[in-house]
């Protein structure tokens, strides 16, 4: 039982790291960009979140309303404003201003929010749970993971079957080709990028509600997306979901090892298919 | 009468190395215009640049004698151009169906008689049977009629074809040659980029030889002598001039 267990909780942490990840397999599948400053969008979203529940006294499922389009907003800001000008097959400018994003992103942070830690209430939600046989299962964990799997195949199914999701796809196989036939590459890239940070908007608030945030978290945030990302295959939608779960269990069972190994084991998993299989287990789905 | 498309002085390259110095060039409704000369003429560059996939002044691209050099591929969509590039380029993982979609669903408001994945099916019967079918998976000359289906699906009124028989059989190319004429039909012009000099001057109304970026020939195909394309396509008379 402890090792199923162990394995129920690990999916449902991987729950939350395919929110994280979902954003990250995307943009660096259509633009090849990888944003260093995705962590700190989920910190960034998280507080705006949690003042917006102080100071507005906005329940936690409407904090997750408000924020995913803010996050939409600043996704599309973000690339309008800063990646479309570093997008390109070198993907050096990009990580460069993404970095430097991200410093900036945190100081601000730390001067508008302070060093605190700060949560969001969820009105007694985190601590409801419901049994399954012998296994105790978390309601918050449980809807996070309903909600990764519902983004998950709803992305999935945008790219597949949407004239969007062409365009995305198209772009992402060859830019110049997809600008011949029409497709105004930036506006696909910020919707690219708009989606993957509204995304973000839930990762926000259920980190905020499970756990606690801080200004200087978002490094940590961004490791878990990435190696999920990395572990599933890069680009691939269904890919980061399985590498999120394999993280999340990889990281559940270790804590069952030894409290203080959970987080290392995740990474040794990382490293392990980094170095056996560096292009990911799942291929690039098409 | 303004002619659909004109070039004036055309000067284009590559960072600093100037491919093209100064194309004189125009386009007819319902003309099919080729475009012959060595490797390394400027050929590509030149249909590169008159899409918008090459930095060039306003008043160097005309269409309807609008200037309109330097704007960006798919708003040289918008206007009526489309191309099929030098190497196909299609996009892989997508299969000829959704290629083709792509290409509707961006298009130039429709001509008169609109391109349909329909039509595009009835041009080319195989890619009918293999319209799921990966792209990556098409023998070479099924991946051109993809390439020239997602160009036809732009609705262009101008169509700019690179090296369109570029390593396939001979069978293959007059299969897609004979594919033209319903291409022109509806007034659509053609700029054929053709290594094949035969091919072309049949092909063709009217024929442009490039030679080292400038223009060395142009004239009425069918009266172009075989000694007059060879000097300008090699470079005989070039030293004349
Ligand atoms: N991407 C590129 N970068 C730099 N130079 C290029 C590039 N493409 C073509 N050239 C150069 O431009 C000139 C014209 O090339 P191109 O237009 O491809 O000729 P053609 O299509 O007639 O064979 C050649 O000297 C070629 O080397
Ligand atoms: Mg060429």
């Amino acid at each position: 039982m402890h090792w199923i267990d162990g394995i129920v909780q690990g999916v449902l942490l991987g729950g939350l790291y395919a929110q994280y990840a979902l954003g990250m397999a995307l943009m660096f599948g259509v633009m090849k960009i990888v944003n260093v400053t995705h962590g700190d969008l989920v910190v960034l979203l998280a507080l705006i979140g949690i003042s917006l529940a102080n100071v507005a006294g906005l329940g936690p499922w409407a904090v997750l309303a408000t924020l995913v389009p803010i996050g939409a907003a600043l996704g599309w800001l973000l690339q309008r404003a800063l990646l479309n000008r570093v997008v390109g097959n070198d993907p050096l400018p990009s990580l460069i201003a993404t970095f430097g994003l991200s410093i900036a992103l945190q100081n601000a942070m730390l001067v508008i929010w302070s060093a605190d830690t700060r949560s969001l209430s969820g009105g007694g939600i985190q601590q409801a749970s419901i049994s399954l046989g012998p296994i105790f299962v978390g309601v918050l964990p449980l809807i996070v993971l309903i909600c990764a799997t519902l983004l998950t195949g709803g992305l999935d199914l945008t790219m597949r079957r949407t004239r969007f999701g062409r365009s995305l796809r198209a772009a992402s196989a060859d830019v110049e080709a997809a600008a011949m036939v029409g497709v105004n590459p930036r506006n696909v890239y910020a919707a690219a990028t708009a989606i993957a940070v509204g995304i973000l908007g839930f990762a926000a608030t259920f980190q905020a509600m499970r756990s606690t945030v801080a200004p200087a978290d978002g490094p940590f945030q961004l490791i878990f997306a990435f190696e999920a990302v990395i572990i599933g295959g890069l680009g691939s939608i269904w890919g980061a979901f399985a590498g999120a779960m394999i993280l999340g269990i990889s990281q559940a069972i270790g804590f069952r090892i030894s409290p203080g190994f959970g987080i290392l084991a995740g990474h040794l998993v990382f490293l392990a298919v980094l170095a056996i299989r560096p292009q990911g287990i799942f291929q690039r789905r098409a | 009468m303004t002619p659909l498309l004109s070039t004036h002085g055309l000067i284009a390259g590559y960072g600093d190395m100037r491919a093209l110095h100064g194309i004189d060039l125009t386009v007819n409704s319902g003309e099919t215009v080729a475009l012959i000369g060595a490797n390394g003429a400027g050929k590509s560059t030149l249909l590169r640049a008159i899409m918008g996939l090459l930095p060039v002044a306003p008043e160097m691209i005309r269409l309807d004698g609008q200037p309109v050099g330097g704007r960006a591929p798919h708003r040289m969509v918008r206007e009526g151009l489309a191309i099929v590039p030098e190497g196909r380029r299609l996009f892989t993982g997508m299969s000829v169906e959704e290629n083709l979609r792509v290409a509707s669903e961006h298009a130039a408001k429709p001509v008169a008689e609109p391109w349909t994945l329909e039509r595009v099916f009835a041009l080319f019967p195989i890619l009918r049977e293999k319209a799921r079918t990966p792209v990556e998976n098409l023998s070479g000359g099924q991946q051109q009629m993809v390439s020239i289906g997602r160009g036809l699906l732009a609705q262009p009124r101008i169509l700019l074809c690179d090296e369109i028989s570029l390593g396939l059989a001979p069978k293959v190319v007059r299969e897609i040659y004979a594919a033209l004429p319903e291409i022109t039909a509806n007034g659509t012009a053609l700029v054929l980029v053709e290594q094949d000099v035969g091919l072309a001057q049949r092909a063709s109304h009217r024929l442009y030889c490039l030679l080292e970026g400038r223009v060395t020939l142009h004239g009425t195909s069918g009266e172009i002598s075989r000694d007059a394309i060879s000097a300008a396509y090699f470079g005989a008379s070039h030293a004349l001039d």
